[in-house]
């Protein structure tokens, strides 16, 4: 995995993890291109999407788009059920989470995020895993 | 305002980002930003030290300012402190600072690494898994220097807790990534396939992936896991839903590490070990079952994790190619997924269907499929699955449904998308040349396509007809009859005309005896597009009206005015005007022998690889890194450049570079350009020359990004110190895609370039003759003509070499004399030249006289290599 975004029509960037080099002007570009892609397919079309030497799975949730880039040869599949794990495991920790959560806890969010993936992988899967690491870190000062 | 957590309040920052969304302008904004900055940095600077809870509020705040796109340039050296805390909470805060904003400052890097350190060492896993975490999300060279080794201990130690168990082995894959030479994996192998066997899902998931990574460098090191990962993934697949609790998802038994087992399992061959492949199979079987059963839930999420499961079985079952059964169960399988309703599963299907139809064994039951398949092309909403439609029935052509699938394609480039029809064409074109039985086909073929889709028939299409065509006899009629028809239509598109001017051009005597076809009537119909068409397109219409001459003497009247006509002898481009000129000059004075051999119908085309399939190969590169290694064009030697200024002095599959160059006495210019020919773009494009102390070599500097398709323009300015033997060299670097470039070239300037033609009567040559003649200043050179002897040419040559040819010096009309002057900086080098041609020995004798050794040598050298 290459790029794990989290946007918002008309272009807001609520999260944004990069596993892979680019340079800071890149990355804007980069963001911008995967949101115009993906803001303008409906539901007649796939969740994946041919971007460059990747391919985008994303999948919107009210308001926001979640897109992960991936190589080609990745299963589509799996990382489009990577980013609904990923959305219950937020519900959950966030009990009904809605999108000020996201912007007001962002730096938990990351946390939510490394717990599940890391160095572009899926580290782990467990929802009960996940929020109880998460329960437990909260606990801490 | 949503509550925040109790435990870490940070209500300062909850109120600032308030403050912040209420901004009703970008102004607004930015004046509350600054405000806080202000704020922020003169509490960094005050004599108070502030306490953690401070230092981490603000430091989240900077965080949360530079997320939002506004530069931070301070706050570093705070957040490296709250490394050393011992709250999680602000270390965690710290951690994410200098994950997100990567500070290249080596102070800091230290002490960075310093509170790494102390972490990993703390035996506290939530410190240790922060750290991990760090190093695995900026994954610095420095920071694989300082840690690449202590990892793969804490990896594999027996007291390492799980979760850290699982950060490590995901850090040591990116620590592998990114520094492949730092990471000693040799010694923990062993231990590292181990970890499949761990009681605990989520470190075998984090052990999977780094294994496969490292199996697809050194495959032969990672054997072993071959059979624990069958293992593994039977017991998940045959598991009970109890057994698995916390890795079932949505009634799936641990779908994500499936995957990845699966994943694994393709970086290898089948297993030799009977009783383990069999155990495979039955693996691979009951995930097939599983597809038929009826599903456990009605939910999405349900038959997406089942399924994400089937497609990767199912590819590792293509992978092997090696089980017939399972083959057509997959393709079976695959078969009813084409009519789903879901458009993902048609889509993947279609996908993997595509990969399908090349294996033997499965290659008929894919046929069976057509139906649906054209049926997705002409009913598919969405764009990327009607274009995978078109990948499968080119894969799944053969001899027996080739003209079916090549009409269904034509059919479908007549509504296809732009962006798509140059790889439609491309297609077609293959599949009815690889396909043809009947050549007649083939050629209706391409001209429809020219037809509907004429912009994206490329060259390489359109020359190819022309060259099968000549090369058979059986079609050459029917071509010709076909091509004339088709030029009847008041609209065709201008690639029709030039395939129609060549083939009529040799072919049209075929026709010529029907009154409808007949010679004037061929003619007319070709100078009726003549004034609609493009340059090179006239161009060929000229050679096409100079053999109709030679065919048809009856028209040749009718033609030679057309030439004669002012809009040709006096057009302006240079091309057309010569062709013009030439081509005339030619009918009035050609006997008809002398006409008929010049314009002798062509030879056949020598067989060799179909440039298309070269073509095609490039063009699905897009999506993925093409293969570096052919180098397309790269001119030996710069050869072709010593008589001539201008053209391509490189290709490959991504970039091509041409040249325009000048020169003055004993400056030069040169203009290189270099065109990106892929779909992506060049970033950090550099050059550099490398050349000899006697040339001056100036870059003026060149756009460091190349948009895809685009072409970027560089001045070099070149000056001749003193004369020199070896050519300069370009050095390109860019990057592509994430892989770095470096391509080196020679750059064809020679010492030849500097020369100024000198007009001489022929006493004053050999009066200079002779004082050229010591030994040292003469060089002389004997050699066979490698290219035919053409006086022109010749002629060409030597004017193009740079020197002025001097009539009536030489008593023998056949040998050519020269004069010019070398210009370098430093002195100026009179030259004199003697080219005998023998064309009985077809050998030439070069004699060049200067007033130095070493550009008598050099030019005799250059020039010899012409003829």
């Amino acid at each position: 995995m290459f790029i794990f975004l989290l946007s918002f029509p008309p272009g807001k960037t609520r999260l944004a993890k990069w596993y892979m080099q680019f340079d800071d002007d890149e990355k804007q570009k980069l963001i911008e291109e995967v949101h115009a892609v993906v803001t303008v397919r409906d539901a007649k079309h796939t969740n994946f999407v041919e971007f460059r030497n990747f391919k985008i799975i994303y999948r919107r949730y009210a308001g926001l788009y979640f897109c992960i880039c991936v190589d080609v040869t990745d299963n589509n599949l799996a990382y489009l059920e990577a980013i609904h794990n990923f959305v219950e495991v937020l519900n959950e920790y966030f009990h009904n989470v809605c999108e000020l959560d996201l912007v007001f806890n962002f730096y938990k969010v990351y946390t939510v995020v490394d717990e599940m993936f890391l160095a572009g992988e899926i580290r782990e899967t467990s929802q009960t895993k996940v929020l109880k690491q998460l329960l437990m870190l909260q606990s801490l000062e | 305002m949503p509550a925040v957590s109790k435990g870490d309040g940070m209500r300062g920052l909850a109120v600032f980002i308030s403050d912040i969304r209420n901004c009703k302008s970008k102004e607004a904004e930015v004046k509350r930003i600054n405000k806080e900055l202000a704020n922020i940095r003169s509490k960094f600077k005050g004599d108070k030290a502030l306490d953690g809870y401070s230092k981490k509020k603000y430091v989240c705040k900077l965080l949360f300012i530079f997320l939002l796109g506004h530069d931070i340039d301070f706050g570093h050296m705070e957040a490296v402190n709250l490394l050393s805390s011992n709250k999680y909470t602000e270390k965690q805060i710290g951690y994410l600072f200098i994950s997100v904003l990567v500070n290249s400052n080596s102070e800091l890097i230290r002490l960075i690494n310093n509170a790494i350190k102390n972490d990993l060492a703390s035996r506290n896993p939530t410190f240790m898994n922060l750290a991990l975490h760090c190093i695995a999300n900026v994954g610095s060279r420095e920071m694989a220097e300082a840690f690449a080794s202590d990892i793969p201990r804490i990896l594999v130690a027996g007291d390492t807790m799980d979760s850290v168990k699982q950060s490590a082995a995901l850090c040591l894959l990116r620590l592998n990534r990114t520094s492949p030479d730092l990471v000693p994996m040799g010694e923990w192998t062993a231990r590292v396939v181990h970890l499949l066997n761990d009681q605990h899902l989520g470190v075998v998931t984090a052990a999977t992936s780094l294994i496969t990574t490292l199996a697809q460098k050194s495959p032969d090191d990672f054997k072993t896991s071959v059979s624990l990962a069958v293992a593994r993934l039977s017991r998940i697949v045959t598991s009970a839903s109890i057994d698995l609790q916390d890795y079932t998802y949505y009634f799936v038994a641990a779908p994500w590490l499936s995957v990845k087992l699966l994943r694994l399992l393709q970086c290898y061959p089948p297993p030799e070990d009977a009783s383990l492949r069999s155990r495979l199979t039955e693996c691979l079987e009951t995930i097939l079952n599983k597809a038929q059963e009826p599903p456990k839930s009605k939910k999405v999420q349900h038959s997406n994790a089942k399924n994400a499961v089937l497609f990767e079985a199912i590819a590792l079952i293509i992978h092997h190619d090696s089980e017939p059964n399972l083959l057509v169960r997959a393709c079976n399988q695959l078969g009813q997924f084409l009519q789903h309703r879901e458009t993902n599963l048609r889509y993947l299907a279609l996908e993997s269907m595509c990969t399908l139809a090349s294996s033997e064994f499965s290659h008929e039951a894919v046929k069976t499929h057509i139906e649906t398949v054209i049926s997705a092309l002409k009913t598919e909403r969405d764009v990327s699955v009607r274009q995978r439609a078109v990948d499968l029935l080119y894969a799944m052509c053969d001899r027996s449904n080739s003209k079916q699938i090549v009409a269904e394609m034509l059919s479908y480039l007549e509504t296809a998308d732009y962006s798509i029809r140059e790889e439609i064409v491309l297609k077609v074109a293959i599949l009815a040349e690889k396909y043809a039985v009947d050549y007649t086909w083939y050629v209706d073929t391409i001209l429809n396509l020219i037809r509907i889709a004429g912009d994206y028939v490329s060259e390489e299409v359109w020359y190819r007809v022309i060259q099968i065509v000549i090369n058979r006899d059986d079609v050459q009629g029917y071509a010709a009859k076909t091509v004339f028809e088709a030029l009847q239509a008041p609209a065709c598109h201008e690639n029709l005309v030039k395939v129609g001017g060549y083939i009529l051009g040799e072919f049209g005597n075929l026709i010529a005896g029907d009154p409808r076809s007949s010679p004037l009537v061929q003619f007319n119909l070709l100078h009726s597009k003549f004034h609609l068409c493009s340059v090179p397109t006239r161009a060929l219409l000229l050679s096409a009206y100079i053999k109709f001459i030679n065919l048809f003497p009856e028209v040749k009247g009718t033609i030679q005015d057309v030439l004669r006509s002012d809009s040709q002898l006096r057009n302006a481009d240079v091309e057309l005007q010569q062709r013009a000129v030439e081509y005339l000059r030619l009918s009035c004075i050609a006997s008809t022998d002398i006409l008929a051999t010049v314009l002798e119908e062509m030879p056949p085309f020598p067989e060799r690889e179909s440039s298309i399939l070269a073509k095609l190969k490039k063009k699905k590169g897009s999506s993925k890194l093409p293969d570096m290694d052919d180098s397309r064009k790269n001119v030996n030697g710069n050869t072709e450049f010593v008589c001539k200024n201008n053209g391509v002095i490189y290709e490959n599959q991504l970039l091509q570079i041409g040249l325009k160059s000048e020169y003055r006495q004993n400056l030069g210019r040169m203009y290189v350009f270099y065109g990106n020919k892929t779909s992506t773009q060049f970033q950090s494009f550099s050059t550099s020359v490398s050349t000899a102390l006697q040339l001056n070599v100036q870059e003026k500097p060149v756009d460091p990004l190349i948009e895809a398709g685009a072409q970027v323009q560089q001045i070099l300015n070149i000056e001749c110190v003193s004369d020199f033997s070896d050519t300069p060299v370009l050095n390109i670097q860019f990057r592509y895609g994430g892989t770095l470039q470096n391509i080196a070239v020679k750059l064809p300037v020679m010492l030849n370039k500097f020369f100024q033609p000198t007009e001489m009567m022929s006493q004053d040559f050999f009066q200079r003759w002779k004082q050229l003649g010591a030994p040292q200043q003469e060089v002389q050179k004997i050699f066979k003509a490698k290219n035919q002897m053409d006086t022109d040419v010749t002629k060409a040559k030597l004017l193009g070499f740079g020197v002025a040819l001097l009539d009536g010096v030489d008593p023998n009309p056949a040998n050519f004399v020269g004069a010019g002057i070398i210009h370098t900086k430093t002195t100026q080098v009179g030259c004199l030249l003697r080219l005998e041609p023998n064309a009985q020995a077809q050998m030439y004798r070069l004699t060049l006289r200067t007033s130095k050794e070493s550009v008598s040598q050099r030019l005799c050298e250059l020039l010899s290599e012409q003829f």
